[in-house]
């Protein structure tokens, strides 16, 4: 039986499509994929500095996953800085938190909690808004 | 009624939007009834741990029901989620009075 590969929860995606380097005589068309999930994983545990039980336990993984997709976001990392390669960031097997949303008219990203009733931006009131769950 | 929270770096509504939260050196309260505003200092700025709880903690204290910065921590997520107190976040390098503009048309 195929293992199941389980949905990690990623709070928000990067907002970014992908990194490229520059100042080299290098013009690799070559790229690394790095995946939503391993971004969050750089950025819970290097940039909002928490260990890797609470990054796991706020992704709905175990801690050896955790350690996994930690390792492969690094390696991936080092593997396009040191061979000058893209970066590109793919979904992978990712589960947005389904609660927060993105503007269309002036890329306000906000959640909406249960108790508000009006499904505006509430920086600039327009309706263009988009669960940031439906972005693949 | 509605208040709303704005992370500054100063206090004074000329001063720069700060995109932190949990470290954020003021926050900016916004009446939208009254149209007042008031700056309280972050005392747990410059703390190790627990920046981002405690200022979500003193977020309730202000009857906050908005708060615009440019990042939430996840545990404060958690906690504002729970709250049921709507974050926003944007990237822009603009000044506190320019927000207030935007959000009370
Ligand atoms: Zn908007």
């Amino acid at each position: 039986m195929p293992r199941r590969t389980r949905l990690r929860k990623v709070v928000a995606p990067p907002e970014f499509k992908g990194y490229k380097p520059y100042g080299t005589y290098k013009n690799s068309k070559e790229y690394v994929e790095l995946l939503y999930e391993e971004y969050e994983a750089i950025k819970l545990s290097d940039y909002d500095l928490m260990n890797h039980k609470e990054a796991s336990e706020l992704m709905g993984i175990s801690r050896p996953t955790f350690a996994r997709i930690y390792e492969s976001a690094r390696r991936k990392i080092a593997k396009a800085f040191v061979e000058t390669k893209e970066i590109r960031t793919v979904f992978g097997n990712t589960q947005m938190d389904d609660s927060w949303f993105i503007c269309n008219a002036c890329q306000a990203r906000f959640t909406i909690p249960k108790t508000l009733k009006q499904n505006i931006c509430p920086m600039c009131s327009s309706d263009q808004i988009e669960s940031l769950n439906n972005q693949k | 009624m509605s208040k709303t929270v704005i992370t500054s770096l100063g206090n004074e509504l000329t001063s720069q939007f700060d995109k932190r939260f949990g470290r954020a050196e003021w926050f900016c309260v916004f009446d939208s009834e009254t149209k007042g505003s008031s700056f309280i200092k972050n005392d747990f700025a410059d703390s190790n741990q627990g920046a981002g709880t405690k200022a979500a903690e003193l977020m309730v204290e202000l009857k906050a029901d908005k708060i615009i910065s440019g990042d939430f921590g996840p545990k404060a997520k958690e906690l504002l989620e729970k709250l049921n107190i709507q974050m926003v976040v944007i990237q822009d390098s603009t000044s506190i009075q320019n927000i207030v503009e935007r959000i009370s048309i």
